[in-house]
Parts: C-alpha cells; sequence; structure tokens
C-alpha cells in the first residue's frame, strides 16, 4: 500500500512513471508544478479576455463585441485570474517550498493535496462550460451581485457550483498547509525561525479556511434565491440585495489578503538574498502580517460605501480601513531598510521585487484614497477603483509570483535561467504594465465607468494608450513562457546555494532537489534561521 | 514536533483524489442540468453522487488499511487531528454565513423595511402598510392592496403560524445533547478497553441522532402541511429552512459517521490509546449539537 520514506537513496528518489505520476501524484513537487502550469494557462487565458476588453475600448462606440459578451469578458476575466491564476500561483509555490523549507519530506496531506489540484481543471470546465450555454457566461461582475446575477440563463447554476468546487479545494489546500507547517517542522525550526514566506503562507491558509466557507454560503443563498423561492436578497420578501453584498465582501476582503500576503512572504525571501543582509526586523514583519489578516475581517463594508448604511457603519469601516495601512507601512519600511546600506545586485528576482515595492506601494495609496468615505463616493465604479486593484494585483502580486518563479527557478530545474530574457522579461513588463494601468487614475478621476464597453470621446487618447500598454504588457509575458521552458531543458548548472546571499533549508538541498526533500530531519539552528 | 521523527509516513500514488474531483464535477454537471430543468440532470446527478460515496469508501478504505497495518505514527495521528479540526472550523464559518444573514435580517433589514431608520423612504413610498415583526408572517409584498382593496399577488405564500421552541424543538434538544453524552460513554468505555459498553453506547448515539432526523421530517412535513411555512414565504421560510436544512444534512452524515465508527468497533477497530477516527467522528458530532443550540436559541426560541 504505502511505505515510509526511509533514508535509502535508492529508494526515495524513486519516482512513478507515465501519465499516473501526474494523474494520482502524492508528490508535493509534481502537484506544486502542475499547480504553477495550471497556473501559467490560466493567466494567458484571463489575459486574452483582457485583451477583448482592451480591443473592444479601442475605440468609443461598440465595435467587436456586443455588450453582454463584453460584461461576461469583466466578470470572466475576474473569476479566472483570481481564482484560477493568483491563487493556484501562490499555492503551487507553497507545495513546491513549504515542506523544503520547514525541512519535512513532503505535506501533512499528499493524497488530499492532489485532490485540492485536479479539482481546479475540473471547476474552471464548469465556469468556461457557461459560455456556450443559454443566456451565456455570467456577466453582472465576478462580485455577482443579486439580482443582477440571478437574471443570468442556464449558467447560474455552473457559476454557483463552480464556486463551491474552487471552495473545496482551498479550503482542503489550507487544511493541509496548516496541518504541514504545525506538525512537519524539523527539529529545531521554531516558530520564530520559519522563514517569512512559510509565515505568510500560515496566516492566508487561516484566512482561505475562515473566508471560503462565507463566500460558499453566499453563493449558496443566491441559488436557493433563484431555484427554491427563498427570499434571502428580495426586499419584496423581507430580505436585502445589500444583504449579499456584506456576506460577500465578509468572504471578499480576507480574500484581497489570500492573494497578496504569499507576494509579501516571497519579496520577504528575496530582497536579504540580493541585499545579503538578514531581513530587517523579522519579529515585527511576523507581527505586521497577522495584524493585516486580523484586521481583513473587520473592513469588509468599505467596498460598498455607496450601496446605503448607517452613517455609524461608513465611519467604522472607514477608520477600521485606515488602520490597515499601519501594518502595511511597517512592512514596506523594513523591505526598505533591509536594503539599506546592503551589497545590493539585481537579479531578475530582486528586480521584480523591488518593482512589487514600489507598484505595491503605489496601489496601497490609492487603496487609502478609496478608503475615505466622501472620496469613495467620487471614485467608486470608475476607472480609478480599476487602476487601484490592478495596481496591487498585477505589479503587486504577479510580480511577486514571477519574482518567486525566478528566484527558485534554478532550484527546481537544476539550470540557471537566462538572466538576459529575465531582465528583458523585467523591464518591458514594468514600463508595460504603467502605460496599462496608470492612465486609468487620469480616466477613473474624470468620471469614466467601469465595466462599460462605451465611453465619452473625450476618453479616447487615454484609452488608446492604455490598449497599447496592455497588448505590450500581454506579449511581455510570452518572454517568461520562454525563459522557463528554455530552463527546463538545460543550461548553466545551478549550485545547491543558487544565489550567493541566499540561506535557508531549501538551499541546502541539491538543484533539482531528490523526490522527497528531506528524509531524515535536518537540524535547525538560530544561525541557519536568520543569516 | 521533534520526538515523533523516526521515519515519515508518505503514502503511494492514489486514484482517490482524481476519482473524487471527476465524481463531483458529474455530481455539479447533473445538479446544473436538474436546476436549468433537464430530467435527464437528475439521472447524471445520482451517478455522480454514487461515484461520491464511491470514492469514499474506496478512500477510507485505503487509510483504515494503512492505519491498521500500523502505517500510522505519532505524527501522522497529529496531522489528523490538525486537519479535523480545522475542516470543523471551516464548516463553523460555512453556518456562520447563514446565521449573520439572519441576524442582519432580523436586526437590519426587517426594521428597515417596516420604516426604521434610513427605511423610511422606502416603507414609505413600496410597502407602506408593512409592519416589521418577527416571526415574519406576512412579507412586505403581501401588504399591498389594489384599487378595490383586495390584496395583490404576492410571489410569496402567507405563513399559518410557526414551530413553537417548546415542543417538537425542545425535544430534539434533548436528543441531541443525550447523544453528546452517550458518545462521551462511549469513548469512556474505549479508554477501559470495554469494548460491549462501546458498541452499546455508539450504537445508542446513531440512534438519537436518526431520531432526531425523524423529528426534523415530521416537523419539516408539518411546515408544509399544515402551517404553510416552507422555502417560499419569505425570509422567514428563508432563514428557517436553510439554517435547519444544513443542520439536519450534518446531522445525517455525522450519524452515518458514527454507525461506520460502530461497524468498525464491532469489528474489533480501535484500542485504547489509537482511535483517532472515533474522536474526530465525536468531535464532528458536538459541533452539530452546539450548532443546533444556536439554532435552537435564534431561529425556534427567541
Amino acid at each position: 500500500m504505502s511505505y515510509a520514506a526511509v533514508h535509502d537513496d535508492v529508494h526515495h528518489d524513486h519516482k512513478p512513471t507515465g501519465i499516473g505520476r501526474w494523474l494520482f501524484s502524492t508528490n508535493h513537487k509534481d502537484i506544486g508544478t502542475m499547480y504553477m502550469v495550471f497556473a501559467l494557462i490560466m493567466f494567458f487565458i484571463g489575459g486574452a479576455m483582457a485583451m477583448v476588453i482592451r480591443l473592444e475600448l479601442f475605440q468609443p462606440g461598440l465595435q467587436f463585441v456586443d455588450p453582454q459578451f463584453f460584461n461576461s469578458m469583466t466578470t470572466v476575466h475576474a473569476l479566472v485570474m483570481i481564482f484560477g491564476a493568483v491563487m493556484p500561483a501562490g499555492v503551487g509555490l507553497a507545495n513546491w517550498m513549504i515542506p523544503m523549507m520547514i525541512g519535512a519530506p513532503d505535506m501533512a496531506f499528499p493524497r488530499m493535496n492532489n485532490m485540492s489540484f485536479w479539482i481546479l481543471p475540473f471547476a474552471f470546465a464548469l465556469l468556461l462550460s457557461t459560455f456556450f450555454m443559454q443566456g451565456g457566461a455570467p456577466a453582472g461582475g465576478w462580485t455577482m451581485y443579486p439580482p443582477l446575477v440571478l437574471q443570468l440563463g442556464d449558467g447560474l447554476p455552473f457559476l454557483i457550483f463552480a464556486v463551491h468546487f474552487l471552495g473545496i479545494s482551498s479550503i482542503m489546500g489550507a487544511i493541509n498547509i496548516i496541518a504541514t507547517v504545525f506538525n512537519m517542522r524539523a527539529p529545531g525550526m521554531t516558530f520564530m525561525r520559519l522563514p517569512l514566506f512559510v509565515w505568510t503562507w500560515i496566516i492566508t491558509a487561516f484566512l482561505l479556511i475562515a473566508a471560503m466557507p462565507v463566500l460558499a454560503g453566499a453563493v449558496t443563498m443566491l441559488l436557493t434565491d433563484k431555484y427554491f423561492g427563498t427570499a434571502f436578497f428580495d426586499a419584496a420578501g423581507g430580505g436585502d440585495p445589500v444583504l449579499f453584498q456584506h456576506v460577500f465582501w465578509f468572504f471578499g476582503h480576507p480574500e484581497v489578503y489570500i492573494l497578496v500576503l504569499p507576494s509579501f512572504g516571497i519579496i520577504s525571501q528575496i530582497i536579504p538574498t540580493f541585499a545579503r543582509k538578514p531581513l530587517f526586523g523579522y519579529a515585527s514583519m511576523v507581527y505586521a502580517t497577522a495584524s493585516i489578516a486580523f484586521l481583513s475581517f473587520f473592513v469588509w463594508a468599505h467596498h460598498m460605501f455607496t450601496a446605503g448604511m448607517p452613517l455609524a457603519g461608513e465611519l467604522f469601516f472607514m477608520y477600521a480601513t485606515m488602520a490597515i495601512a499601519v501594518p502595511t507601512g511597517v512592512k514596506v519600511f523594513n523591505w526598505t531598510a533591509t536594503m539599506w546600506r546592503g551589497s545590493m545586485t539585481f537579479e531578475t528576482p530582486m528586480l521584480f521585487s523591488i518593482g512589487v515595492l514600489f507598484m505595491f506601494t503605489l496601489g496601497g495609496f490609492t487603496g487609502l484614497m478609496m478608503g475615505i468615505t466622501p472620496v469613495d463616493f467620487q471614485y467608486h465604479d470608475t476607472y480609478f477603483i480599476v487602476a487601484h486593484f490592478h495596481y496591487v494585483l498585477v505589479p503587486g502580486i504577479v510580480f511577486g509570483i514571477i519574482a518567486g518563479v525566478y528566484y527558485w527557478l534554478p532550484k527546481w530545474t537544476g539550470y540557471m535561467y537566462d538572466e538576459t530574457l529575465g531582465k528583458w522579461h523585467f523591464w518591458l513588463s514594468t514600463i508595460s504594465v504603467n502605460v496599462l494601468f496608470f492612465p486609468m487614475h487620469f480616466l477613473g478621476l474624470a468620471g469614466m465607468p467601469r465595466r462599460i464597453p462605451d465611453y465619452n470621446t473625450q476618453f479616447t487618447d487615454w484609452n488608446q494608450i492604455i490598449s497599447i500598454g496592455g497588448l505590450a504588457f500581454g506579449l511581455s509575458q510570452l518572454i517568461l513562457v520562454w525563459v522557463v521552458i528554455k530552463c527546463v531543458r538545460g543550461g548553466e548548472k545551478a549550485t545547491d546555494q543558487v544565489w550567493e546571499g541566499a540561506h535557508g533549508l531549501e538551499f541546502t538541498l541539491p538543484s533539482p532537489p531528490p523526490f522527497h526533500s528531506f528524509t531524515t530531519p535536518p537540524k535547525v539552528t538560530e544561525a541557519m534561521a536568520h543569516s | 514536533m521533534s520526538d515523533s521523527h523516526g521515519t515519515y509516513f508518505i503514502p503511494e500514488p492514489s486514484r482517490w483524489p482524481l476519482v473524487g474531483s471527476l465524481a463531483l464535477f458529474i455530481s455539479f454537471i447533473g445538479g446544473g442540468m436538474m436546476l436549468n430543468g433537464s430530467g435527464f440532470g437528475t439521472f447524471i446527478l445520482g451517478l455522480g453522487i454514487g461515484a461520491v460515496i464511491y470514492m469514499f469508501c474506496g478512500w477510507f478504505a485505503d487509510v483504515i488499511g494503512e492505519s491498521l497495518a500500523g502505517n500510522y505514527n505519532k505524527q501522522v495521528d497529529i496531522s489528523f487531528r490538525w486537519g479535523m479540526s480545522w475542516f470543523i472550523f471551516s464548516e463553523v464559518m460555512f453556518f456562520a454565513a447563514f446565521f449573520g444573514a439572519l441576524f442582519y435580517i432580523r436586526v437590519f433589514s426587517v426594521p428597515w423595511l417596516g420604516g426604521e431608520g434610513s427605511g423610511f423612504t422606502t416603507n414609505a413610498f413600496l410597502w407602506p402598510d408593512f409592519k416589521a415583526v418577527w416571526p415574519l408572517l406576512m412579507t412586505p409584498d403581501m401588504t399591498l392592496l389594489d384599487d378595490k382593496g383586495l390584496p395583490l399577488a404576492s410571489s410569496f405564500v402567507p405563513i399559518k403560524g410557526i414551530i413553537p421552541a417548546f415542543d417538537i424543538p425542545a425535544i430534539n434538544t434533548a436528543i441531541l445533547l443525550a447523544s453528546g453524552a452517550t458518545v462521551t460513554f462511549a469513548h469512556w468505555a474505549l479508554q477501559k478497553d470495554n469494548r460491549a459498553g462501546l458498541c452499546w453506547w455508539l450504537a445508542a448515539t446513531v440512534l438519537l441522532g436518526f431520531i432526531f432526523v425523524y423529528f426534523q421530517i415530521a416537523e419539516y412535513a408539518h411546515a408544509y402541511h399544515d402551517l404553510d411555512l416552507t422555502m417560499n414565504s419569505g425570509v422567514y421560510g428563508s432563514t428557517f429552512f436553510m439554517l435547519t436544512g444544513f443542520h439536519g444534512f450534518h446531522v445525517t452524515m455525522g450519524a452515518m459517521m458514527l454507525l461506520v465508527i460502530l461497524i468498525r468497533a464491532m469489528k474489533g477497530h480501535f484500542s485504547r490509546q489509537d482511535h483517532f477516527a472515533f474522536e474526530g467522528v465525536a468531535w464532528y458530532w458536538h459541533f452539530v449539537d452546539v450548532v443546533w443550540l444556536g439554532l435552537f436559541v435564534f431561529v425556534y426560541w427567541l
């Protein structure tokens, strides 16, 4: 049936072969690889939808797609990018790195781990199949607000079941990560010696376990309102459509941190490596991350300032939102202080991390603006909010994930990636991402609404620039694909430590690491943990 | 953390995760087709649920086999404990969404519809005759009259009466509390190696669980046939059936899990020290018990 991984070299590098190795996998590295490849594919599918949006918005008036399909594009682009690209990429990195970073042989529940992954392709098959159904794909926004979403045709139950399905996957993944970190650490790997990436992921896992079931509850109420006659969101029956928004954002705001915290963890690994200094303020980083996560459960209604709420609610959620800037500021300060007087080099992972530091902070500032209730009344549902959340999501989170990929790719494959191509990828992405998203601030402040396929002619110039930036950003990502393929196929051999300034258990293993990371637990000392 | 490591246990490749994903996929397709009005969907849903059951049987058979073969060390046991605790916590958050909806409706949305606070204009312009009361027997749209003073058609059915708390629900509370006690007696018996005591107390727990479910079904039948209290009676019926329905489903699942544990106990599985499957199911049972107390107080009583 099974075996205990023993200290036998012949035994522990024994890999299953053929397609079964992937379909029936119980190996954290193989599952991590599948997660990453899936995320990359979904990144391009979601990106293709963004291209349709930008194509339509290149000129005022209706050109290429009808408004219903345009709305499906914005809706499904968001769902695919959030649940199909960013979250799986984060879980993929967690799968690959956490067992190696804490000195474990694998995840705590290897079979459940595989199920968490294999749910994803099926869930997205459900979601994307709605394009071919009567009534089309979801078009009421990814937030699924009733009553609009309930007007969807045959696709509605498939949208809701896809969300349930993805929730099951996330909860199983989160439980696995918690059990792994709490129970599989090597001797001496105390909590305050954990790498920051592991810390951010446990906190993310707790957020997932607390938030995803609430989303499941919210969409279940949508389902019964539509098909079983309930009145949760129908004022005529005593309910309230705004109730959905409360329940949804109780999930939705922690979800924001579910997306971003792993990226924070990644750059907290990378910046010390290339600054050749220990992370500044390790303990305060841990506490700041935990504070952000805790506060994220008390700020949800800042997404709903214009939906109608008692004044006390508006004020409470405004101040609570402002409070999150404090721990976030601690993190930004610590990353900057880590680089202060470091002997820095700027390899691709470091470039992307510094990109995160600057551009996430910019997105954070516009977030503060939107958090001020009266100001939000002006910006709500304009391109300003689109600019804000794309700044935190793309150069804040996607760049963080890409930084992690470059950083650990030599460890995974055993070969160095092509540094020249990596630098091209960084500079093209950084320039184009700003051409893409920065002008959206201006459009939003000037009053261009989001989720509308047409606009006033005064907005044409910026929209054309944005579309060109979008196309350039999309094409730049093909470089990443090429870099990864090239690196998997060969190149300069990577050393075990890979980077001169790299520390941590994953860099004590060979590159590429053995099939089961640590078959005997390594001993961890204070010096190893914080050097 | 460190004392339990000799070797690690890692299961071999397994087909169950893929079977499980596929089974759920088929179930969801069937469910979606059924809701869209295709009779064929019901068949596919049945097929999918059958496959889910097959997956559970196969997967748990593997796990039980590994456990009996002595593959699970202390570390695996602790992983199971972490896993089960946080799974139960995720279930708590699932119910929290519905309790949150109930509290929001009772504290905010119904009083606002009745004209309180910022709901003044809604009430005045849309449903001037609507009175905010709980339980909400008449929905806002039932209070509208046409020119002749006759009620306009409502999308909901008025409720004739509600289920009183100190009737079947109180009996059900006693049943679930008693079952919490019997499952603890079973645990004590197991710790004393008293196999007969374990089986009898477990059997009593399973029986109490199914009696609870029977009473719930009888109560639903009464609500539907005699009281017009249905999913379609406005927000009172919505919250009532959503909360008690998901709870009843969890009790049914829990009772079936207990039944599996009973069968395993009768086959001689579990030892004094080593019986996490029993404990995990007992934790789950206590969880459904606690949820019921919340339901009894906030859905039936207050």
